[in-house]
């Protein structure tokens, strides 16, 4: 479980997170949703530590991360798996040695053991033959499921996933969606999932954060939030009219 | 930004860079990846270079000092001394800067901005160290072979041009060389090579490891590193001159 407190950010003069607190949950994908430039990606990686929040804490089961010292941090960054919005993978490295690169990092297994490891993960992933690619010959959505087995490789106990979707066509973000729920109920892993696609968080979302303005506006449910009478809520998610026909169908509103 | 931001941050990730490896086999095998890449991958130029510029000293040289007063082998003297004081170590270094410095600073950069820089940080991996460490380490190791190349194909393609060209007799040419030679000399060389290739990793890397935005910014970087590096080897070949010859 990872609680957020108070957190605020700031770049320069710019505020761009506002007192956020909310408590992701271990065993279920949360979704951080919101307009571009909302501050939902700054939120997460106040949370993974790439940037220090100047009010608040981030607590993984209780600790608060930014008052760890450097090898405390260390031992929690290698519990997070993390998936990037443009999947970040070595270009220099093939995909077998993408996915076993945090395991030759900090594994204590052997050269045999990490393959088979790298191996499962890309499986687990429905990779099949493409150990030696590398990533600029791997279409977008397979580097993302690349990026996806490289993070689950060391059995994270949180999983962040920054826009997962971006660039992918809709059958591959709905098996992209698929996968991140399967591996959070197969893991039980805190997962994080920063998303604007709607779409994904009518598929996936089982605990929704809606961050606008730089502060949380709204939490809850799907099916809360297809009964909010929240007015930017209702802007965000139901700006298209697929939406408005959804929201229609499910639950008979206008 | 102040200069001295900059400074205060260049030496902020000198700390990070030399922080305890992670796995120091992982380093050791990507130091030996950079000796190739940065090292090997440059003799080609250096070799071209320096062979070219040592002919030119050499032709230079005697129709500077074309006089019955000045002895013929003034002209190999005179070569080995450009050659090993200056040229090999300092000018083969700015142009290093130019060739190593850009694909440090380009590398580093597109990794920055392509999130993989943040993709180590989350791992718990020492992106500084891991990055940088095993390019300083491998420009440091490489680089003073690569003078040393340098300085026998700029003497030795300025006796064959001297040769070739007839400006200079073989023997007056060899006999030159061999005058007041001080071994002191190489040394000196070699501390200023050793010196220059930590300037242009660090200044690179730091540009590199920097980079905010796209690949526009990737391409300032880029610049900035061949621009700073050649200033501060500059401004480091005259402390060193002063310090370790006066």
């Amino acid at each position: 479980m990872i609680t957020v407190e108070g957190l605020g950010k700031s770049f320069g003069d710019v505020r761009i997170l506002e007192g956020i607190d909310a408590v992701f949950r271990k065993g279920s994908v949360n979704q951080i949703i919101g307009r571009s430039g909302s501050g939902k990606s700054v939120l997460a990686k106040c949370m993974v530590g790439l940037h220090r929040p100047e009010e608040g804490r981030v607590l993984y089961e209780g600790h608060s991360f930014h008052d760890m010292n450097a090898e405390e941090k260390r031992s929690i960054r290698q519990r997070i798996g993390m998936l990037f919005q443009g999947s970040a993978l070595f270009d220099s490295l093939s995909v077998i040695e993408n996915v076993m690169f945090p395991l030759r990092m900090f594994g204590a297994m052997g050269k045999e053991e990490m393959r088979e490891r790298a191996n499962t993960c890309l499986k687990r992933v429905r990779i099949i033959d493409k150990d030696h690619h590398f990533p600029a010959e791997l279409s977008g959505g397979m580097q993302k499921r690349v990026g996806i087995a490289r993070a689950i490789a060391m059995n994270p106990e949180y999983l962040f996933c920054d826009e997962p979707n971006s660039g992918l066509d809709p059958q591959t973000a709905i098996v992209i969606d698929e996968l991140i729920k399967e591996l959070t109920e197969e893991f039980n892993t805190t997962t994080i999932v920063i998303t604007h696609d709607m779409n994904s968080v009518m598929e996936t979302g089982e605990h929704i954060i809606f961050i606008h303005k730089g502060r949380k506006w709204w939490e809850g449910t799907r099916d809360e939030l297809l009964r909010s009478d929240n007015k930017e809520l209702n802007e965000f998610v139901f700006a298209s009219s697929l939406m408005r026909q959804v929201k229609k169908a499910m639950i008979g509103g206008a | 930004m102040s200069v001295l931001f900059h400074i205060g941050r260049y030496f902020l990730l000198l700390r990070e860079t030399f922080g305890r490896p992670e796995r120091f086999s992982l380093y050791w095998s990507r130091t030996v990846e950079e000796m190739d890449l940065l090292g090997v991958k440059s003799l080609g130029i250096v070799a071209l270079l320096s062979a070219f510029m040592g002919a030119v000293i050499t032709i230079q040289t005697k129709t500077n000092i074309d006089s019955p007063l000045i002895q013929a082998w003034v002209v190999g003297f005179a070569t080995r001394q450009s050659t090993i004081l200056e040229f090999s170590p300092t000018v083969i270094s700015l142009i290093l800067a130019g060739k190593v410095g850009s694909n440090i600073a380009a590398e580093i950069g597109s990794m920055r901005v392509k999130e993989q820089i943040d993709a180590l940080d989350i791992m718990g991996v020492n992106s500084a160290g891991y990055l940088i460490l095993p390019k300083i380490a491998a420009t440091m190791l490489i680089n003073p072979f690569l003078i040393m190349i340098s300085m026998f194909l700029g003497i030795f393609g300025g006796w064959l041009a001297g040769v070739e060209t007839g400006v200079v007799v073989s023997d007056d040419f060899i006999q030159g060389i061999q005058i007041g030679f001080k071994p002191y000399h190489v040394v000196y060389a070699l501390v200023k090579t050793v010196v220059f290739a930590f300037i242009i990793t660090t200044i690179s890397a730091y540009q590199g490891y920097y980079t905010k935005g796209g690949t526009r910014e990737v391409g300032i970087s880029s610049t900035r590193a061949v621009v700073y590096s050649n200033v501060v080897i500059l401004f480091a070949n005259l402390i060193l001159t002063q310090a370790l010859l006066l």
